[in-house]
């Protein structure tokens, strides 16, 4: 027999278009403004550097178990899914959209960089009109589901934008920050951060500590039927955006600042949480860290 | 512009704003009544501590004083870049001030931003930029990063930077650039408390920022391409 791995379909190897395919009921996708609309960026061609006829953003409707969901998914073979004029405008089109006609849910598929540095200005200004589209559609009762697990990750401005959905569901291999390894290894040095260093790098962004620090609400296998199976729970568990659920969350936020605000590395903040064997963690698989850690990671 | 010398300028009427280290916040009085002050000054860097007392000081607003309009003050040069930040999840920080904020649009509270000092990434996306208007006085400088190191990651030339950012709001840091990309509504000359309280006075619409940097020539297709998005989006 072959291992269970072996049947897996990769999130992380596919494109962001194979995600929606195989993340929706079958040929149940419809997109909008498809690469034949050949919408692509005004900003790239006066730095000689080539455009996608999608600006890496692949944005339309589909059924999800039968019902409708909204889909945004972000290519990170175009410009590391950073997100430019077109590409954040499409983002912030299928949110209002969807606040307007009140779909089952929303879908990020997230693989993004954040802004897109060669349009740095309209980048930031796009990244916030998403942010505000989420959380207008999250305030007409919208739930709008993040998933990350590709080779990106997701950083800068989408970090934050992911940090703002109702749910959201983490891979392994996914990594959720703001300031990425690369910037802060850039800007404050290789002492701050050696982002060659790998181990080190997914501890302190990736999905295994996101999902035990309680910022990732689901940890999965890398296997698209693996985010699946999230979406459709947390598609079923919406976090209301009402005053006493902000209090609440205000006050894990400020235990966890308490508890961990002194920690270092990744392993004390395991350590403090309980986690009994802190190899186990970069040694097993997602669903083993469930079941073992499950009762003492913290949840939002 | 200095926080004492903008409070007096917004505030001719009389104001209870202090500073406790980075994060400004109190209570002012204006024509149309109190309304809540909330921000950063100093260049602030908005870290994990600075986005949770943030959050904090909108969240009592909208406990204690349910519709009082706020008004952000906007002084920061980003996020605080940090492992140790990263480590405890600063984007759920920032997330946290971002919802908060949208929860005060969502219950009727009035956000008006005033960007006075720096306005940059991480530290102006979940308060400032998440205002209803969003108005800089003179000498304001909103920016992403600075051409240097944006060479670095993007792998184009410093010399090639700087010689296309003279020609495009996209490229360039500033207040120029923003407002023609419809980032920033207007830049407020003395006497700053009249175009507050006009500000205040208007009722809250939508996000209008794309259209507004389609109008003026920043950013040609935003607007357009969410439009045909919203409505239907066939080829």
């Amino acid at each position: 027999m072959r291992p269970a791995a072996l049947d897996r379909r990769s999130w992380r190897e596919a494109t962001a278009r194979r995600r929606v395919a195989a993340l929706l009921d079958p040929g149940s996708f419809a997109e909008w403004l498809p690469p034949a609309a050949r919408v692509t960026s005004p900003h790239l061609a006066a730095l000689d550097l080539p455009v996608a006829f999608d600006d890496g953003a692949v944005v339309g409707e589909g059924l999800l178990d039968r019902r409708r969901v909204f889909v945004a998914a972000q290519e990170g073979a175009f410009m590391g899914g950073a997100v430019g004029e077109v590409h954040g405008a499409k983002l912030t089109g299928l949110l209002r959209r969807a606040a307007r006609e009140r779909p089952a849910g929303i879908l990020l598929l997230l693989d993004s960089g954040g802004v897109r540095l060669q349009e740095a200005n309209a980048g930031l200004i796009a990244v916030s009109e998403v942010l505000r589209a989420v959380l207008e559609a999250r305030a007409v009762g919208v739930p709008v589901i993040g998933l990350i697990g590709g080779a990106w990750g997701c950083f800068g401005g989408m970090g934050i934008v992911a940090a703002c959905c109702d749910g959201l569901a983490m891979s392994e291999e996914g990594r959720l920050g703001v300031s990425g390894p690369d910037v802060l290894e850039t800007v404050k040095g290789v002492e701050e951060l050696d982002a060659a260093d790998r181990a080190l790098v997914w501890r302190t962004y990736g999905g295994k500590h996101r999902w035990l620090l309680g910022d990732a609400d689901r940890l999965v296998a890398d296997d698209v039927a693996a985010f699946r199976v999230a979406a459709l729970e947390l598609l079923a568990a919406p976090r209301p955006l009402e005053l006493e659920a902000l209090e609440a969350e205000h006050r894990t936020l400020s235990e966890r600042l308490e508890t961990f605000g002194g920690a270092a590395d990744a392993r004390e903040v395991w350590a403090a949480l309980g986690v009994r064997d802190l190899d186990l963690v970069a040694r097993c698989e997602p669903d083993e860290l469930v079941r073992a850690e499950g009762a003492r990671r913290r949840t939002r | 512009m200095t926080p004492a010398a903008l409070l007096d300028a917004l505030f001719p009427a009389g104001h209870s704003v202090r500073a406790a280290g980075p994060v400004l916040a109190g209570t002012a009085r204006t024509a149309a009544g109190d309304v809540a002050v909330i921000g950063t000054h100093g260049a602030a860097e908005v870290g994990a501590e600075v986005a949770h007392r943030l959050a904090g000081e909108l969240l009592t607003v909208l406990r204690s004083h349910p519709g009082r309009p706020i008004v952000l003050l906007v002084d920061t040069r980003g996020q605080r870049m940090s492992r140790r930040d990263e480590l405890l999840g600063l984007a759920g920080y920032l997330g946290h001030l971002a919802a908060t904020v949208g929860l005060a649009r969502r219950r009727g509270h009035r956000l008006v931003a005033v960007i006075f000092g720096e306005a940059s990434s991480g530290g102006v996306l979940p308060l400032g930029f998440m205002a209803d208007e969003i108005h800089a006085v003179e000498g304001a400088r909103p920016w992403v990063m600075a051409l240097p190191a944006m060479a670095r990651v993007t792998k184009l030339p410093l010399e090639r930077l700087e010689a296309l950012s003279r020609g495009s709001a996209v490229l360039a840091p500033g207040l120029e650039s923003f407002l023609r990309l419809g980032g920033v509504d207007e830049t407020w000359a003395p006497p700053l408390a009249p175009r507050l309280e006009a500000a205040l006075s208007r009722p809250a619409g939508p996000d209008r920022r794309a259209e507004a940097g389609r109008e003026r020539g920043g950013r040609p297709l935003a607007a357009e391409v969410a439009g045909r998005v919203v409505g239907g989006g066939g080829g």
